[in-house]
């Protein structure tokens, strides 16, 4: 039986894989601007959006993204579904499995949820963010965003900033920045920022200033203000007193850097507004370019036959994690 | 196996020949653009419309480029689908009369393919189908306006046109089954 490709994360995933599926974005891309923004590659296929955590933009731009391609789709959040009756992850997977969808879009609190789905599934797997884990279609379209900008990402420096800890975004974008040739730095306080990200390959930075210096592109990560009080940091106040990117300190980087922000941004905490607004902010595109991605990634895992993307392998479970 | 059907001199007056007939079928080259399917029918277009150009002394008509991929009925089917290539139609097709460019014409999917293709991108005057081979075996009620060259050929049989700016030379062959897919 064939393979079935899944994007699980980008850790892993091939350099030729990355892309192809930025080219195929590319021609997304084409499709989003017509005034049928519609092609019937997908016609009859199903995709179902499993959302267990809340998400408007990167729910809606899966669905449309499915719907540009004629896929039919299915909505399933946390409340409404039967895990709030006590149902397992893997229970609901079956069951919507028993559905014949032709791929499953999860967003899970709980990181590894996505591998446990391509366990127990035969079907694609796309990971729409779980836990602090990986999050890699918003890391492909911060790729994608950054290659409209400047077109060989190899050799570019990328800085990112904020709550690396918690964040699958930037973890996506570290396997997938340093996969293409980037050289990738990671600053933010030293809790929010523990010395194992540099056995990824990153830059470790505790100072906004050195970090800014001669770098290609910023990306700013949100302080989610639920942390304010579990002692990563003392105060939103001082956090912004030292990780708010301002145009002054962004005179320092290179002179054509630009911004990015997966969304939603908090001004005057980890971006000035002067910045967020400035004509160096991609913020915008990332949204546009979110949809094309999406359509690339649904295309790719879905359609192509034996000489497509290889996409994510599924990781071996070591005998402690399997009994877990 | 390998013959050839056409050599350069050949495919270039079969071009030109194709150029005169759509000037002729159409009275000229007024509302006339040229669409290539990828990859190529998008060389062949750029020749027939720059043909068209010397001919009628003007500015050639516009010349697009079209990748159907993603209109293809057996997507999935076959194996290299991978790869996408943008779709480049700079004019608004409306009222138009488009001329799709192929280099082969064989079972005439491709074709039914790329006439939704384009009537996603508007509502043409009229379409006509210019290829530089029709090889025969038609599987839809599809036919071509202007040919350059009907070959009969075996369903086993490869029909390869090559052109300089995507291949070494420019010409066209018929490959034995042994050569071919």
């Amino acid at each position: 039986m064939e393979r079935k490709r899944h994007l699980l994360g980008l850790e892993g995933v091939s350099a030729e894989d990355i892309q192809v599926l930025l080219d195929s974005a590319e021609t997304m891309i084409e499709i989003s601007q017509r005034d049928v923004k519609k092609v019937p590659v997908l016609r009859g296929k199903t995709v179902v959006n499993l959302f267990l955590e809340n998400s408007t933009r990167t729910r809606i731009s899966f669905e449309i993204a499915a719907k540009r391609l004629s896929a039919d789709t299915i909505n399933l959040s946390g409340g409404g579904s039967s895990l709030s009756k006590g149902e397992t992850l893997a229970d609901t997977a079956r069951n919507l499995a028993a559905m014949s969808p032709d791929a499953i879009v999860i967003r899970h609190p709980s990181a590894g949820a996505a591998i446990l789905l391509a366990e127990v599934l035969d079907c694609p797997i796309i990971n729409a963010g779980d836990g602090a884990h990986e999050h890699p279609t918003q890391a492909l379209l911060d790729l994608f965003t950054i290659r409209q900008a400047k077109p060989e990402l190899k050799g570019l420096t990328v800085t990112i900033v904020g709550d690396i800890l918690h964040s699958r975004v930037a973890r996506s974008n570290i396997y997938g920045l340093l996969t293409l040739g980037a050289k990738v730095r990671l600053c933010g306080p030293p809790t929010l920022l523990p010395p194992m990200f540099e056995h990824l390959g990153a830059e470790l930075h505790y100072d906004l200033a050195t970090a800014v210096r001669d770098a290609d592109v910023m990306m700013m990560l949100r302080i989610q203000r639920e942390r304010q009080g579990h002692n990563f940091f003392p105060t939103l106040d001082e956090y912004a007193r030292y990780f708010c990117l301002t145009e002054e300190l962004l005179a320092e980087a290179s002179s054509d850097v630009i911004i990015l922000h997966p969304g939603p941004m908090n001004r005057g905490i980890e971006i000035s507004s002067g910045v967020a607004d400035g004509p160096y902010s991609l913020m915008m595109n990332q949204v546009a370019n979110g949809v094309a991605m999406r359509m690339a990634v649904l295309y790719q895992l879905i359609i192509p036959g034996h000489d497509g993307i290889r996409g994510s392998e599924i990781p071996e479970r070591t005998p402690t994690s399997a009994t877990g | 196996m390998s013959s050839q059907l056409f050599d350069a001199a050949q495919l270039r007056r079969a071009l030109t020949r194709i150029a005169h007939e759509i000037l002729e079928r159409n009275g000229g080259a007024d509302g006339l653009a040229l669409v290539g399917i990828r990859t190529h029918g998008v060389p062949l277009a750029g020749r027939i419309a720059e043909s068209i150009g010397l001919i009628e002394g003007g500015d050639a008509p516009a010349v697009g480029a079209m990748d159907i991929t993603l209109y293809r009925d057996d997507a999935g089917q076959l194996g290299s689908t991978a790869i996408l290539h943008p779709t480049d139609v700079p004019f608004d097709v409306n009222h138009m009369t488009i001329v799709l460019v192929d280099d082969v014409l064989y079972t005439g999917r491709t074709i039914r393919s790329a006439m939704d293709a384009l009537m996603d991108l508007g509502r043409p005057a009229a379409i006509q189908l210019a290829v530089a081979v029709d090889r025969g075996h038609r599987e839809l009620p599809i036919r071509a306006d202007y040919v350059g060259k009907n070959v009969p050929t075996s369903r086993e049989q490869k029909v390869v046109v090559e052109l300089t700016e995507l291949d070494d030379r420019d010409g066209v062959f018929l490959q034995e089954a042994s050569h071919g897919a």
